[in-house]
């Protein structure tokens, strides 16, 4: 007997990833760049996080003809994006195959209350977090993997940052808390997960980081902060060359305790490198802010 | 005895717990140095284009294959099954070559079937092994030296060819220990006249 759709086998997907950088592409040919280049899976959209910003409106759920198209392309898993709460994109999702569902802040939310049902489906699902709060209620809800938030498309690292320190620094926090039923009340999760995670001193889901990767320094930063692998989200495919900065990113994320790779990989980039261009989250009004949705 | 999970990427961790608890001494092997350092290796699960990209690009793939050669013990899970095997079945894929099988990537399917298995394995003695499959490997065709160790579906997916072990599934993520304790087994029985030859 087979027994599919399992906590172990959809939080086990996100356990072999681990190391690794998972990397946004829009077409098919992006995804055989970044599987060449080492990624451990791709994110299929229609617009990069930094376009959607910029083109404003309202982002769904990509095109599936194009979903399906880069499921072809590549060996690697393939994940995809739905909106927060809508639980019919997740199910299009599942049923066309897709390895992994991003219920996603860089989508326009679809429910302002309610996030996706998650436990029942067969695929496993990735949620975005800014702190330990956010991270539980989405494993609570039936996610199999957390990633920081951050700030997508911004090409700042300074919200991942904030982000990542939140969730570890609780979670720390955690194992010297008496009253562990008030933090859960606070955070409105069962108490037996936050026991879980107070004596684990870590999420009972594998922790990656999003939202402003751009440079190799970005992701050893990001690993050496607690993070369990990276998504780079605009940082590859905004810089001025992709391969050079895809590869780069991996080696920096593998080795990224050590900084002889750090540097190799950076000079790697070339004399004529550029990453891609950042944005002061300062002049950002806070409505056009992505990460706040769905907390 | 040390055995080394090779760290570049994927469910090291688990890995190294499970070997610990089995009363291991386990680290991770992400340099040749580290490498020469033990006695045993595993390869976990993970993205097998990954890991090949990186074995090649940290200078790992010969130093792994000339140990192997020398009879060091190598237990490949998932990933590690496609990086050990000679060929992949339908691509151009590169790999270590070192067990004469060829393996198919995915060929249960996508993670949707991904799944978890009871799994006899006689030579692990009576009770099932809970298996855990992601996107999961099988031996297509497998060499003349090679044992096969278990089936699912009438496919193999547990195969030894004297010092190298591959298995489709994840004996890391389940409770089960009896296929680490296995290779423990393969590691302390392994000729000391073999180990740490490289320096």
């Amino acid at each position: 007997m087979a027994e599919t759709g399992t906590i172990t086998v959809k939080r086990g997907l996100a356990q072999m990833l681990k190391g690794g950088v998972i990397m946004d592409v829009v077409t098919p040919e992006h995804a055989v760049i970044a599987q060449e280049a080492g990624a451990v899976a791709v994110m299929a959209l229609e617009r990069i996080p930094a376009d959607i910003r910029a083109a404003g409106g309202v982002a769904r759920m990509s095109n599936l003809e194009l979903v399906r198209s880069i499921m072809d392309a590549v060996t690697i898993p393939v994940m995809a994006k739905c909106r927060i709460g809508h639980f019919a994109e997740a199910q299009a999702l599942q049923q066309i195959g897709i390895d992994f569902i991003d219920e996603s802040e860089v989508l326009t939310p679809a429910d302002e209350q309610y996030h996706v049902d998650k436990n029942p489906f067969t695929t496993p699902f990735v949620c975005g977090a800014r702190n330990l709060g956010e991270a539980l209620r989405r494993i609570n809800e039936g996610a199999a993997m957390i990633r920081s938030k951050g700030e997508a498309g911004s090409g700042n690292i300074v919200e991942a940052v904030r982000h990542m320190r939140a969730i570890t620094g609780s979670i720390k926090a955690l194992a010297r808390t008496k009253d562990l039923k008030a933090q859960a009340r606070e955070m409105r999760v069962p108490v037996k997960l936050v026991k879980e995670v107070a004596e684990a001193g870590k999420l009972p889901v594998v922790l990656f980081c999003a939202g402003g990767v751009s440079t190799p320094a970005d992701a050893s930063l990001m690993m050496q902060l607690g993070a369990e692998g990276i998504f780079v989200g605009s940082g590859i495919f905004k810089s001025n060359n992709p391969r050079l900065f895809a590869k780069a990113i991996v080696a920096a994320t593998t080795h990224f305790d050590d900084p002889k790779v750090i540097v190799e990989a950076s000079l790697s980039l070339g004399k004529d490198s550029r990453a891609m261009e950042g944005l002061d989250l300062r002049k950002i009004p806070e409505s056009e802010l992505l990460a706040p949705r769905g907390n | 005895m040390r055995i080394g999970v090779l760290a570049l990427q994927g469910d090291v961790v688990e890995h190294l717990s499970a070997l610990e608890e089995s009363g291991v001494d386990a680290i991770p092997v992400k340099t040749p140095e580290e490498l020469a350092s033990v006695d045993g290796l595993v390869i976990p699960g993970g993205e097998s284009t990954t890991v090949m990209k990186l074995l090649d690009r940290f200078e790992l793939a010969e130093p792994v294959i000339a140990r192997t050669r020398e009879g060091m013990p190598l237990w490949g899970t998932c990933m590690g099954m496609i990086v050990v095997a000679r060929d992949v079945t339908g691509t151009q894929q590169p790999t270590l070559g070192l067990m004469d099988i060829s393996v198919r990537r995915n060929a249960f399917g996508r993670q949707n079937e991904s799944a978890e298995v009871s799994l006899p394995i006689p030579a692990l003695g009576g009770k099932d092994f809970p298996a855990v499959f992601i996107r999961a490997p099988w031996v297509e065709r497998a060499g003349q030296a090679v044992e096969v160790l278990a089936e699912r579906d009438g496919r193999a997916v547990m195969v030894r060819q004297g010092n190298m072990l591959a298995t489709s599934f994840h004996p890391e993520l389940s409770g089960d220990r009896r296929v680490h304790e296995y290779f423990m087994r393969m590691v302390r029985d392994a000729p000391v006249g073999k180990r740490r030859k490289i320096a």
